[in-house]
């Protein structure tokens, strides 16, 4: 982009200036929760077991910020991490699988489904959208076919794993007796946290990264400058897909059961997270790091409500939707700006 | 002299197969021909007295009718929506709660057991229809002024909605206890035909009319095509773009009207769940384009049935609500593949290719 002195949005990237405002309005929410909620926010355990419990949403939302930033959008994931934990449940309990063939299961079916979404989306040209909306279907559909009944996990290999807690150093805090308890996360995490630091770097740093937001920016630039634009959406869905599987593993690892009603509704939270991450859906615009911390806003913002006594049924919806509803106009309106500045 | 007809024939060929009605017509035809060869009872529509001892017409043509019908009014909304902003509303299901949830507010009002209806069901259905209305502007209004995608800007309703449809009523699940309530979403007494038929037909023809004496479908065609020259034609876009998001808000009121008419209660989880998702498959089916542009709302209106259709032929297979997701998908997939222009492309100069040769021998 070509860049004028002067103001100082035009100093910063699109990518950046969105990314910093979602970074400061973490900072912001989660200081502001330690001052007014005080309570289980002071305590560094509180914000682990946010990890600890969106660890998989951090998997799927960086994968779908990657098909974001290409211009589609994937709304299967939801579904894959569903199937996922289903099937693997399936197979460590009904036929005593091991843990090895449970994580191949869950890449086969991520990279199963990328491979067809991606072919369909990239090669036959059909509508991102419609193609993962069939694929919700099916991944839901397939669920309750593979088993109905929701059941958890007594695989004792299994359960030693999902048990599994890493100490964070030198954080964490003293229980009512006075006994120093560690702060500690779980193996998903180290897994989401290497999973979005590998990201970053492919975006930033290599071909393909620069590829994606080249192609999500202006397709028929893209094609001009040489990219094969085919190949490198075909790839966007193929991450996203397999990166649902990992994430349905990582998902299985925390819950320990296989249900057709697991991360319902996960594919919208991915979005949202990504979008306050500061991503665009228009494509070319977005950050791993924001959606990391999109995420992480996220739940915050539904443990502030949980913690502040609301009737969660209501209003971790109403306020999620409040949330993306500003970060949406923020943006809408930064953007206007820059333009208008570019002017 | 048989080469002028020859060409005459591929031509009809050709035209049939371009004609937007063709795919969901050929849906249609293969679903019903497989259903008459599993069970030719299908086809059946057999007079019969309801629970209250009211003449019914029961058959899985009339079911199919009957459930379609919701279906069938959001697709006119949401063909519009589509066609000028190229963009899909994610939140029908949800608002479908709110305008739902609102107009039990209003009958009930405020009581979850009162012993007669608190207003005029009319009064109850035009508050819906504000609602309905308010929550399109909502989404209008992201979408139009705000230029937020539209599958972005109906997130927020999608998530928010189901809680404010249980916010509106306290969480509890009022009952309308007045009977005439029910009409809307069953039988009124002495009319064998569904009434939500009459209510979709009526929709249908209202659009009818207002497609043909105004030029609402030429300029939400025009803006869909292309913003900045049909704003140097002297259209608003912005406008257009708004106003059919508040045209699908009355729709949903109106689907919101019959699904809660059908129990005379609101489940604000589970009411018209997974609507929004058959709604856009409607628009696709009728082989609209989903990145806006040219529209033809009669294909959609088709493909809604199409897709109840489908759905009735899945149950009567006793197959599993929750399984019926599978099923459906894969459908979906061969619908949309084999409607993909560039599977066409090929698969035309496939044709082209055999032709000549046959000629030849």
């Amino acid at each position: 982009m070509r860049l004028r002195k002067g103001s100082i949005f035009n100093k910063i990237s699109d990518t950046n200036l969105l990314l910093i405002i979602t970074i400061v309005i973490f900072f912001m929410m989660y200081i502001g929760a330690i001052i007014f909620q005080g309570g289980g926010f002071t305590k560094p355990q509180m914000f682990f077991n946010i990890l600890n419990a969106n660890a998989s949403l951090i998997i799927t939302a960086t994968g779908m910020s990657i098909v974001m930033i290409c211009g589609g959008i994937d709304i299967s994931v939801g579904g894959v991490v569903a199937l996922v934990s289903m099937c693997c449940a399936v197979y460590l309990d009904y036929h005593d699988g091991s843990i090895l063939g449970s994580i191949l299961i869950a890449l086969g079916i991520g990279l199963a489904y990328g491979l067809v979404q991606g072919f369909l989306v990239a090669y036959l040209d059909i509508q991102p959208f419609i193609v993962s909306l069939a694929g919700m279907f099916f991944a839901r559909g397939m669920t309750t076919i593979v088993n109905t009944a929701p059941f958890n996990v007594a695989d004792e290999e299994f359960t030693a794993l999902k048990l599994t807690r890493i100490n964070v150093p030198f954080l964490g805090s003293y229980n009512k007796k006075g006994v120093w308890m560690p702060a500690y996360v779980e193996i998903g995490v180290i897994v989401a946290l290497l999973i979005v630091v590998l990201l970053f770097v492919v975006l930033r740093w290599t071909k393909l990264g620069r590829n994606f937001y080249a192609v999500g920016g202006n397709k028929q630039s893209a094609l001009m400058m040489g990219i094969n634009v085919k190949r490198t959406k075909f790839l966007s869905h193929l991450i996203c897909s397999i990166l649902a599987g990992i994430g349905g593993y990582v998902y299985f690892l925390h819950v320990g059961s296989g249900a057709a009603s697991h991360a319902m509704g996960m594919e919208m939270n991915a979005i949202a997270s990504s979008i306050i991450g500061g991503t665009m859906l228009t494509g070319g615009v977005g950050n791993i790091i924001g959606t990391l911390f999109g995420v992480l806003s996220l739940s915050t913002i539904q443990n502030i409500v949980a913690s502040a006594g609301l009737d969660d049924a209501w209003w971790t919806g109403i306020t999620i939707a409040a949330m993306l509803c500003l970060f949406l106009i923020i943006q809408s309106i930064v953007m206007a700006q820059k333009k208008k500045a570019l002017k | 002299m048989s080469d002028t007809k020859k060409k005459k024939d591929q031509s009809f060929l050709k035209r049939l197969t371009s004609n937007q009605l063709f795919i969901p017509l050929l849906a249609l035809i293969l679903l019903a021909a497989i259903n008459l060869i599993v069970d030719p009872s299908f086809i059946k529509v057999t007079p019969g007295y309801n629970n209250a001892g009211n003449p019914v017409l029961s058959g899985y043509l009339i079911t199919i009718l009957d459930y379609g019908s919701e279906l069938a009014i959001l697709a006119i909304g949401m063909t519009l929506v589509t066609a000028a902003s190229g963009g899909q509303d994610i939140s029908v299901g949800a608002t479908i709660a709110i305008a739902g949830s609102a107009m039990l507010r209003v009958l009930c009002g405020g009581d979850s057991r009162p012993e007669t209806i608190q207003a005029p069901i009319i009064v109850a259905f035009l508050v819906a229809c504000l609602v309905g209305m308010l929550c399109g502007a909502f989404n209008g209004l992201l979408v139009s002024v705000f230029k937020i995608q539209p599958m972005i800007a109906t997130l927020i309703l999608f998530t928010a909605g189901r809680s404010i449809a249980a916010w509106i009523n306290n969480n509890e699940l009022p009952i309308v206890p007045d009977p005439r309530f029910s009409y809307f979403g069953g039988f009124i007494p002495g009319i064998p035909i569904p009434t939500t038929v009459f209510i979709a037909a009526i929709c249908i023809v209202v659009i009818a009319l207002v497609l043909k004496f105004t030029n609402l479908g030429l300029y939400t065609q025009a803006v869909g095509i292309n913003e900045s020259s049909s704003r140097l034609n002297g259209i608003n876009p912005t406008f257009i773009k708004f106003l059919a998001f508040v045209i699908l808000g009355i729709c949903v009121a109106v689907a919101a009207l019959i699904k809660v008419s059908r129990l005379s209660t609101i489940n604000y989880s589970v009411i018209a769940k997974d609507i929004e998702m058959d709604a856009i498959l409607a628009v696709a089916l009728g082989g609209n384009a989903l990145s806006g542009g040219k529209f033809n709302i009669w294909a959609s209106i088709l493909g809604a049935y199409v897709i109840q259709f489908l759905t009735t032929t899945l149950y009567k297979f006793n197959v599993q609500s929750d399984a019926l997701a599978a099923y459906k998908a894969v459908v979906v997939i061969l619908l949309v593949v084999f409607s993909a222009p560039k599977v066409r492309e090929t698969m035309g100069n496939l044709v082209k290719k055999v032709a000549p040769k046959k000629e030849v021998a």
